[in-house]
């Protein structure tokens, strides 16, 4: 078959500043689980949905966040921008404890930062044409003086994300879109603030291939133009390799493994990332790829494993690892690994 | 004979401006218990497709042209022309009623369609759990406790916890509500399932998980599926045969492995050209440069022609027919056999 692009360089980016926008330092979500009449009369429950995270992300930075679904993405997400309110832990914005401010600080605060929805059907108001949507944003936080100029704005978020020409989109619906076009005036919707921090929860995973590759260069245009960081959600690691600076892997809650890019992918440490990297797909029907390097007890995030939380599933589990929990290891410069035997499996 | 026969499908939208062509002449066919593959750019009318198999077209939809064959049985056509008299509108409407109803019993007991977006599947205020065992209890007669079990197993298939049956959707991460849905469409044993983006939303080791689930359903009850999804390894995983739409029409269409191995049209081998990779060097991936056409006003000839690095005068004029150029390979290209028998080279052909 026919693979891949040519081989064109990345444009360079310069790497990130040191000036930190975002960090986190122990970051709790927990969701209470109503389990019908049996729940009433036994303890109570939960979902550790989060469960003690720290992270810091700097000016022009993107983090890729991946992990298995319902491992704590989205919810992650949804902290960081404020649509969750943290059980414990805190959550630094340039400098300051966002963790749980209310009213018009939090609703100044939500200007700053903007998210893209995984699914588009979630952000876009079925009743609003595609300039409702995108000029939203814009009337809430009084930008704009005029319809027109509010119109201009959209038109040009609506360029930028690559729907052309705008003025054939503004008066449609969303059930008169494609799933990838409704996604496209999502990412619209988030740029038309002009953000200093957006968080995109699998923001190209509904999108096919081609637009997938246009949205990703775009995302990282603008990030080379204005410095903008992201946190970069995705379930997909080719992808995350893609797009971010550094990778978080993240297990039952935790942040299992963090580094650069490159460390991660190609000296992997946990034993998760491993069994992610092994499963990657081949797009070649005549390549069965091999099978994932991992047991298959499903975790729940009710009740926790003992011990190391991926002991269940873990081909290299040793008595330790259901015993105690294992702290974070830096195995190399910026790699940690939370795992009892990093750096030496 | 087919389980499915899809011959000449045209589907049209009615908006402000005009008509949207979302399909616009689209055949295939499907036995029991194989599996198609139907990739394509956003909006070139995958979901459209699958839509008026299951009657489910927006209200500005409708079937402009051609017909849909289900186990023997004309399912869709367009309606037919009731000349201008008094009775014409309500004839129409009785002809769409009972076209409506025929597809009532099909759908769901025979055809169970998995959804792009879970928000269309599930109803916000009620329980996840609920909704599947409702499902069971009108279709396949079962009683409360016989739908709470089977509801049980079907969360274990896809690798849900059965504690989370009284959650509601917005409670569930994005993927476990894929894997709901996923659950939901193979509850009733359909004898078709019509998957649009099924596992968008999962990791790999999931997706492949799920994925097998659902092939060895497949083998042990006979049932064909239609897997509309971008990821082409996705489609090499689990079809027997592609049909590779761009602007409303197929493109390239036939045997997976034959597809794969002697990409024959421009656009897919730009299409399967563009996915990053976790193995080699990175480098800028290569989107295929220019918009898909705006569908209520497509490009004369073929439609790929204004994107196509390979482009002659014939293709702005002429609409290409299919050509086999090999057995079970079929492409609707002016110059498929130069590519096919690379003659152009797949250098020249990718923008
Ligand atoms: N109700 C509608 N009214 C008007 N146009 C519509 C309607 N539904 C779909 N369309 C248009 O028809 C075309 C095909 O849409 P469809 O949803 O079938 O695309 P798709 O191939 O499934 O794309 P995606 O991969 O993004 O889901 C698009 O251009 C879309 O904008
Ligand atoms: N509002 C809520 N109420 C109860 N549980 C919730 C709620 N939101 C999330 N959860 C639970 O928290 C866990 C983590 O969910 P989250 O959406 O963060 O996962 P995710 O990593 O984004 O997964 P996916 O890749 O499937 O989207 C899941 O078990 C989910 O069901
Ligand atoms: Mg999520
Ligand atoms: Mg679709």
């Amino acid at each position: 078959m026919i693979t891949g692009a040519q081989e064109i360089p990345m444009e360079p980016f310069q790497g990130p500043s040191p000036e930190t926008v975002v960090r986190v330092d122990n970051l709790v979500k927990y969701f209470p689980v109503k389990m019908g009449i049996a729940g009433i009369f036994g303890p109570k429950k939960v979902v550790h949905a989060v469960d003690g995270i720290s992270f810091e992300i700097r000016k022009g930075e993107i983090l890729g966040l991946v992990g298995e679904s319902g491992c704590g993405k989205s919810t992650t997400g949804r902290l960081l921008v404020r649509l969750e309110t943290p059980t414990s832990g805190t959550i630094l914005h340039h400098g300051k404890n966002i963790a749980h401010i209310k009213g018009k600080e939090l609703k100044e605060f939500r200007r700053r930062v903007q998210m893209v929805f995984q699914d588009p059907y979630e952000s876009l108001n079925p009743r609003f044409t595609v300039l409702g949507s995108v000029s939203e944003p814009l009337i809430v936080h009084k930008i704009g003086s005029s319809m027109e100029e509010r119109e201009e704005l959209v038109c040009r978020a609506l360029e930028a994300a690559e729907l052309k020409p705008a003025t054939e989109y503004l008066y449609r619906y969303p059930h008169e879109l494609s799933g990838g076009q409704r996604q496209r005036v999502a990412i619209a919707r988030a740029l038309v603030l002009r953000p200093d921090f957006i968080v995109a929860d699998e923001p190209v995973s509904m999108l096919d291939v081609s637009i997938r590759a246009g949205i990703m260069n775009l995302m990282l245009d603008l990030r080379a133009k204005y410095q903008i960081p992201y946190l970069f959600v995705t379930h997909d690691v080719s992808v995350a390799r893609y797009m971010s600076d550094r990778i978080a892997v993240m297990y039952l809650g935790r942040i299992v493994e963090i580094g650069p890019t490159e460390y991660v992918i190609s000296n992997a440490q946990h034993p998760y990332t491993r069994a992610l990297l092994s499963a990657v797909p081949v797009p070649d029907p005549a390549h069965k790829h091999g099978r994932a390097e991992i047991k298959g007890e499903l975790p729940s995030p009710i009740d926790l494993p003992k011990g190391c939380r991926f002991n269940p599933r873990c081909l290299y589990a040793k008595d330790i690892c259901f015993q105690q929990s294992p702290g974070m290891i830096e195995v190399e410069k910026d790699h940690f690994v939370e795992c009892h035997f990093a750096g030496k499996i | 004979m087919a389980l499915l026969e899809v011959k000449d499908l045209k589907v049209y939208f009615r908006i402000r401006k005009g008509t949207v062509k979302a399909v616009d002449g689209v055949s295939f066919n499907l036995d029991a218990g194989e599996t198609l593959g139907l990739v394509g750019e956003s909006g070139c009318g995958k979901t459209t497709t699958a839509f008026a198999i299951t009657k489910l077209l927006a209200n500005n939809g409708y079937i402009a042209g051609g017909e849909i064959y289900f186990d023997g049985q004309k399912i869709a056509e367009p309606v037919p022309d009731f000349g201008k008299g008094l009775l014409a509108g309500a004839k129409a409407t009785k002809f769409e009623k009972m076209q409506e109803e025929k597809m009532q019993t099909i759908r769901w007991k025979q055809i169970s369609v998995i959804f792009q977006s879970a928000m269309n599947a599930f109803n916000p205020v009620y329980k996840v759990g609920d909704q599947i065992m409702e499902a069971l209890r009108v279709h396949e007669k079962m009683t409360k406790e016989q739908a709470r079990q089977r509801t049980i197993e079907l969360f274990q298939l896809v690798g849900l916890d059965p504690r989370r049956l009284t959650g509601y959707p917005h409670e569930f991460s994005g993927g476990m509500r894929q894997r709901a849905m996923i659950a939901m469409a193979l509850a009733c044993n359909p004898k078709l399932i019509i998957a649009d983006e099924p596992t968008t939303a999962l990791d790999v080791i999931m997706q492949d998980r799920i994925l097998k689930e659902i092939k060895d359903l497949q083998r042990k009850f006979q049932i064909s599926m239609i897997i509309i999804t971008h990821d082409i390894s996705v489609v090499a995983e689990v079809a027997d045969k592609i049909a590779i739409m761009y602007a409303g029409k197929i493109v390239e269409y036939g045997d997976i492995v034959a597809i794969f191995h002697r990409t024959s049209h421009p656009y897919s081998i730009g299409l399967l050209g563009a996915f990053p990779s976790i193995k080699g060097k990175k480098r800028r991936l290569d989107a295929i440069p220019g918009s898909p056409p705006d569908l209520a006003n497509p490009p004369t000839g073929c439609r790929f022609h204004p994107r196509c690095k390979y482009v002659k005068d014939i293709c702005k004029d002429k609409d290409p027919e299919f050509v086999e150029v090999e057995k079970n390979h079929w492409t609707a290209c002016h110059f498929a056999y130069e590519v096919f028998n690379a003659r152009i080279s797949a250098e020249e052909v990718r923008m």
